[in-house]
């Protein structure tokens, strides 16, 4: 628009760029910590989310869509690694998709969504996806990779065929030893190494390992798996393969990239080691660790003195299920129950609240606290490791009383 | 009664972005329009960078100095495989680090 324009429309013309610049501020959002400005972006089937990376796409859930237990397919957090991601859809068609079983099986099997859908008994189970390197911003010192907040991290109802079905159908050959997972997403570069993951043959076989076709009683999003991903519970997302195309059952570890050097964790209780060092040992992430957050109030609200508010949130663990979540005004010196919500099951979102009446001004540091059904609770001091995985700090919420 | 007034907030934003909702995708991601920040060496980290991933993985990255963005360059060659002559890592890492840089922010 040059000079003359913008004069002659006068006041009119003021307001739409008042209201265009408010609409430009409303789409970044910024996290709390170095580079940490992003712009919250819809994607298709997604309200708008916080983008970390155009290319591939990786979107972060803002916090205060995690108010329910369940969250919605729309708010779904997004994570990939390859550049053709996600892949076109004309490869995901149901005239076009399948997913192949093969390697050390007596029948090599080739299915499409209508085979799983119609010759295997569905099973239905609530479990939390986690991005691995969820909350890795907050490590310090800061460590390379996906820069998020708390937000990648999301709970569905998941539908599909237990993999130990398909398995069995396809019979293991004696000597198996791993199953690996491919996805149609794939690597630009025939050098840049294709994105797979492997699971022991028992864990495969475990009955809840699951390819799923459904989240929350619909087909999954184009960007979180469409038609099909695999489904492990209480483990960490990337095991979570999507657009799940080629299944491999092989007879040793398998060590392609994305299993070692990459997605491991130091050898040892905590995953972590003295900041800025290097652990001398290391295994592949496995399953969650115990996090909670409080998620009616974000960081710096004002609430009024004496006046009652309900502080809530989620917590979730690894699959033990949660036994206990604590909540403290006064930034932990004490400790209360909370009231737990629902029961969805062992590795859903179990949601909590607590009601606070502020008897003084100023800031009170929120906190709160989940303890799960084997004893195992959240440290008070961050842990630290190269990769930036697994934190699961007591977190804390400012808020400011007036 | 705050509360309830919240609850109910919640539910009508609930139904309003679920009618917001398709069944299908439409299988268009928006527009990448993330750039490199201007610089000396600009034209060939674009070329060599940005051929697998968009300029905004570069940018949220915490500040680096010379010797994280030579390490990062490195990684993306080595385990990447970015078509990079191994001659030119110095060149790409002290782009990053001019303008990516810990003495840039």
């Amino acid at each position: 628009m040059n000079r003359r324009t913008f004069l002659s429309n006068g006041v009119k013309t003021v307001a739409v760029l008042a209201a265009s610049a408010k609409a430009a501020a409303a789409e970044t959002v910024r996290l709390p910590f170095a580079n940490g400005e992003r712009g919250l972006v819809a994607y298709p089937q997604k309200q708008p989310l916080i983008r970390l990376t155009t290319r591939p796409p990786q979107l972060e859930t803002p916090m205060r869509l995690f108010k329910e237990a369940i969250t919605g397919n729309d708010a779904f957090f997004v994570r990939y690694h390859l550049t053709v991601a996600p892949p076109a859809e004309d490869l995901l068609r149901p005239a076009k998709f399948r997913l192949q079983v093969k390697g050390l099986v007596e029948t090599p099997l080739t299915v499409s969504i209508e085979d799983l859908k119609s010759k295997f008994e569905p099973v239905e189970v609530v479990a939390v996806n986690q991005c691995s390197g969820n909350s890795r911003g907050f490590f310090e010192p800061r460590v390379i990779g996906g820069q998020s907040g708390n937000g990648m991290m999301g709970n569905a109802r998941w539908k599909g065929v237990p993999l130990k079905t398909i398995l069995a159908k396809a019979g293991l050959k004696s000597g198996a030893k791993q199953v690996t997972f491919d996805g149609l997403d794939k690597p630009l570069l025939p050098q840049t190494p294709d994105f797979v993951k492997a699971l022991d043959v028992d864990q495969a076989n475990d009955g809840e390992v699951m390819l799923a076709y459904e989240m929350n009683g619909e087909p999954l999003p184009w960007l979180n798996g469409y038609p099909l991903r695999l489904v492990v519970p209480g483990y960490y997302g990337t095991y979570w393969v999507k657009h799940l195309s080629e299944i491999e059952v092989i007879d040793k570890v398998y060590e392609g990239y994305w299993m070692n050097p990459a997605y491991r964790i130091p050898d040892n209780s905590c995953a972590c080691v003295p900041p800025g060092t290097k652990p001398s040992k290391t295994v592949p992430i496995g399953r969650f660790n115990v996090r909670s957050f409080i998620t009616s109030h974000e960081d710096g609200e004002r609430i009024q003195k004496d006046q009652p508010v309900e502080i809530s949130g989620i917590a979730f663990d690894g699959g033990s299920g949660i036994r206990e979540i604590l909540f403290s005004e006064d930034g932990g010196q004490n400790w209360r129950e909370a009231e737990l919500g629902e029961d969805l099951g062992k590795y859903s979102f179990r949601t909590w609240r607590a009601r606070f009446v502020p008897k003084k001004t100023g800031e009170h540091k929120l906190q709160v606290r989940a303890v799960n059904r084997t004893g195992q609770s959240q440290p008070s001091e961050p842990l630290w490791n190269p990769a930036g995985y697994m934190r699961n700090v007591i977190e804390t919420v400012k808020l400011l009383v007036a | 009664m705050k509360t309830f007034k919240l609850a109910m907030g919640l539910c009508v934003s609930a139904v309003f972005s679920a009618a917001l909702k398709s069944d299908e995708p439409g299988w268009k991601l928006p527009a990448e329009t993330a750039r490199l920040k201007p610089g000396p060496g600009v034209e060939f980290a674009t070329a060599n960078c940005l051929l697998c991933h968009s300029a905004d993985y570069i940018s949220m990255q915490p500040p680096l100095d010379r010797a994280g963005w030579q390490a990062t360059v490195q990684k993306m060659r080595e385990k990447y495989g970015a078509p990079l002559p191994a001659d030119k890592v110095d060149a790409v890492a002290e782009y990053l680090a001019g303008q990516y840089g810990k003495t840039t922010q």
